[in-house]
């Protein structure tokens, strides 16, 4: 649409839709999409594309390469990536890690470096050796534009359908057939928590009418969660529909985002497309003629975990601590400025505007019977492809880790799934199989939580990775009630002293016991969920506490006080590891074998780093 | 003074309190940090107490109370950071800067911070030097990305908290 003029009506967003879609398939015969979320330009994407613009240019292609920029691909291991999509044939090549030198060839169509990949399985192939067509190979419901659209463009997002799903809930169906439709599709809130979207929206529109919120939780604060930025940065007029959508059903006029302020670029992709929709009039006033008022505005977080919470985000919101309440009630009927307030993460929004445009059975045909739908995953640790995965539920954890992830990295043995971040467990191999969902993985003493899944190898010791989790916790904890503010702290003084080699058996079962006080007695889901790393290691890899305990042991060489290190006979007396020591505790003269001060070392592991002769044992 | 001014506009009445995190953002990215002399200005102009703002300023990890290192380091030790080598980045880089996460160096050049997560987990351990990351850093890499941000000098250069890459 060349004016900016707002849409007046439903067959003026579907006239735009044709329009842009035409536009899409009458361009440039080659379409180039360059992965520009954070991943892509910590990468250094931002130099490929500068090459491929320029190069597009003095080969005077201008006419035949159209260079678009994305969101994040998921293709994390192999960024920068870039897609070089054919639009006569709808043929896509991917190519990853490409440098700026690998420019020219790749806009003179000659580069041999090129791979196809299935964007289901993540899997890549030499496009001569087997065919498989990414295009339709991807179910993707979540990350469905994430990658393939400029989210700067309000057009290329009208032109996948984009604001039909409001527009048909606005203009065609009445606020409670919504919810009914969302509750039909079975969807469940992606947080981590896992309760019914559609019912929470029927307890806040249940409410007498008048003031009412929509707030959608963009907080995402687990380490080694990095699904809701995704979302963010590479479709951000997709939350913004979806919140329209759930505020007519509500009978909401308002909504905030509360987002991380570490997450500029998402930050500034949201600005920019609530700008555009404002423009438009897919938000403000009389949206699509219907008389429906939708207003967003943007709230940042400031570094507190315990604001993913409901109640201690709406806290932050109200410019007050974030420290959570005891509920009842709950925000949909006592929220934000005391009005009925419904809180939905950011992937559970990205589903709504697919189940309203193609209605509840179709949702219900992917995953499983208990959580139809997807999760979106965010794969790392040791798996040899890192990266954003959207699996229908039900997937088994082996098709994620050896399937998606190709297995464990540098040819070390799987020891470990960790789920649910700081709030989860860890799973062993023998859960590998089991379809995952968020009964499935409660029974397995971990849980869904938002979506983050850290794959742990043989050098990885579990005692260790507790208490990782738990100094998280105690960080974060915003020390409102007593099991969480000191019994996290007991707790992770007692871990402490398992990691030193100091710990009796005595100490294991009080670890056990003041874990289950804490999971009772905590006020929210922070404290609530806080021990499940302890417990569910404790109960998998219950071996490698007793070694500590009663071996002073630990067999993955992480827990420094009980490691050291020397120097074998395979020592040449370079002095390399002499010079580099930071604490000056490796003694010999050059030629001669170095020996390590076990008193002064304080096993840093940089002597070990640096020797190119494999002459540094650790015990 | 601006950032106040704003804020306070569009925030009065019975909600008036929704603008203070806004503000506190305001004045870290104009500040680096949220100097008291700014807070208790705050504190008149929005009608605040100078206390309910510090009970905010310090609940908030995101807020700085002092002024921050001319150039940040931030060593990631999130999940993934951790299982693979970040604590040993950390342990390098303190014994570099003879400082401690969250400290400053005594010339006010370096700030070394620990974040928990950058979600760039496919490059761990991350070392990110303002708004550059570094990718699959060992302490052994360390002299070398030093030398590629020198001591600034003039104190202009403080970095925007809401800049972008």
């Amino acid at each position: 649409m060349s004016t900016t003029t707002p849409v007046k009506d439903p067959a003026a967003l579907a006239s735009w839709a044709t329009e842009q879609k035409a536009q899409q398939d009458s361009g440039a015969p080659i379409l180039i999409r360059v992965s520009m979320g954070t991943c892509g330009i910590a990468a250094k994407t931002g130099s490929v594309l500068e090459v491929l613009q320029s190069e597009v240019q003095s080969q005077q292609k201008e006419g035949q390469i159209e260079i678009v920029q994305t969101g994040c691909m998921g293709l994390c291991h192999s960024e920068p990536t870039i897609e070089v999509y054919d639009r006569q044939t709808r043929q896509s090549i991917f190519y990853g890690n490409v440098k700026p030198e690998h420019a020219p060839a790749i806009v003179r169509e000659e580069s041999s470096q090129a791979y196809g990949v299935d964007i289901l399985t993540q899997n890549w192939y030499r496009p001569e050796e087997e065919k498989a067509d990414v295009a339709t190979a991807q179910a993707r419901i979540v990350l469905r534009n994430t990658g393939r659209i400029n989210p700067e463009s309000i057009g290329d997002y009208v032109g996948t359908a984009g604001y039909t799903a409001l527009a048909k809930a606005i203009t065609s169906m009445q606020p409670d057939e919504v919810i009914q439709t969302v509750i039909d599709a079975g969807l469940r809130g992606r947080g981590g928590g896992g309760f019914p979207t559609g019912v929470k929206w029927q307890f806040a529109a249940n409410q007498p009418a008048g003031e009412k919120f929509v707030i959608c939780n963009a907080d995402e604060g687990d380490p080694g969660a990095f699904m809701d930025r995704a979302v963010l940065e590479g479709d951000p007029h997709a939350v913004l529909e979806a919140m329209a959508i759930s505020g007519y059903a509500i009978g909401a006029a308002k909504g905030v985002i509360y987002i991380r302020a570490e997450y500029p670029l998402a930050i500034e992709r949201l600005q920019c497309a609530i700008g555009q929709a404002l423009e438009y009039g897919l938000l403000g006033d009389n949206i699509l003629g219907s008389g429906f008022d939708f207003d967003i505005e943007i709230k940042y977080g400031a570094g507190a975990f315990v604001c993913g919470e409901e109640t201690a985000l709406i806290h932050s919101i109200e410019g007050l601590r974030g420290e959570p309440i005891y509920k009842p009630p709950f925000p949909a009927v006592e929220g934000l400025w005391k009005r009925p307030t419904i809180v939905n993460n950011v992937e559970t929004l990205a589903n709504i505007c697919a189940i309203v445009r193609q209605g509840p059975e179709w949702f219900r045909s992917i995953g499983t019977e208990k959580c139809p739908g997807t999760k979106v995953f965010a794969l790392a640790g040791k798996v040899k492809r890192v990266g954003l995965v959207e699996v229908p539920m039900g997937t088994t954890l082996r098709d994620i880790v050896f399937g998606v992830g190709q297995g464990i990295a540098n040819d070390r043995a799987f020891k470990a799934v960790q789920t649910g971040g700081p709030s989860g467990g860890c799973l062993k191999s023998d859960d590998l199989d089991t379809p995952i969902d968020y009964e499935s993985l409660r029974a397995l003493g971990s849980m869904m939580g938002s979506g983050g899944m850290i794959v742990m190898d043989e050098d990885d010791c579990m005692v260790n990775v507790a208490k990782f989790f738990l100094e998280f916790t105690l960080d974060e904890s915003c020390g409102r009630c007593t099991p969480c503010r000191v019994g996290n702290k007991r707790l992770h003084e007692m871990l402490v002293k398992v990691c030193e080699g100091k710990a009796d058996m005595r100490t294991l079962e009080k670890l056990r016991q003041l874990s289950d006080v804490i999971k009772e007695t905590s006020l929210c889901g922070l404290g609530q969920t806080s021990p499940n790393p302890v417990l569910s290691t404790l109960r998998q890899f219950r071996r490698e506490y007793l070694d500590h305990v009663l071996n002073h042991m630990c067999t993955a060489g992480v827990c420094s006080a009980l490691i050291s290190y020397e120097i074998n006979d395979r020592c040449v007396g370079c002095t390399l590891c002499a010079r580099n020591c930071p604490v000056s505790c490796i003694d010999g003269s050059p030629k001669e074998l170095h020996t390590i001060d076990k008193e002064l070392c304080i096993k840093c592991g940089v002597c070990q780093q640096v020797c190119k002769f494999h002459a540094v044992d650790k015990h | 003074m601006k950032v106040i001014d704003t804020v306070a506009g569009r925030h009065s009445g019975s909600r008036a309190d929704s603008g203070l995190l806004e503000a506190l953002h305001g004045l870290q990215a104009e500040h680096g940090y949220v100097p008291r002399q700014e807070a208790m200005a705050l504190s008149r102009r929005l009608s605040v107490p100078l206390a309910r703002i510090f009970e905010v300023l310090t609940f908030y990890s995101y807020f700085r109370l002092e002024e921050p290192g001319r150039i940040t380091l931030s060593v990631c030790d999130g999940t993934s950071c951790h299982l693979q080598e970040g604590p040993v980045l950390l342990n390098a880089l303190q014994e570099l800067l003879g400082i401690k996460p969250g400290e400053a160096t005594a010339d006010g050049a370096y700030q070394l911070n620990v974040v928990r997560c950058l979600g760039c987990c496919s490059c761990s351990p991350v070392l990110m030097v303002d708004d550059k990351v570094y990718s699959h850093v060992e302490p052994t890499d360390l002299p070398r990305i030093m030398k590629k941000h020198p001591p600034i000098v003039n104190k202009e250069s403080n970095d925007d908290a809401h800049s972008t890459a």
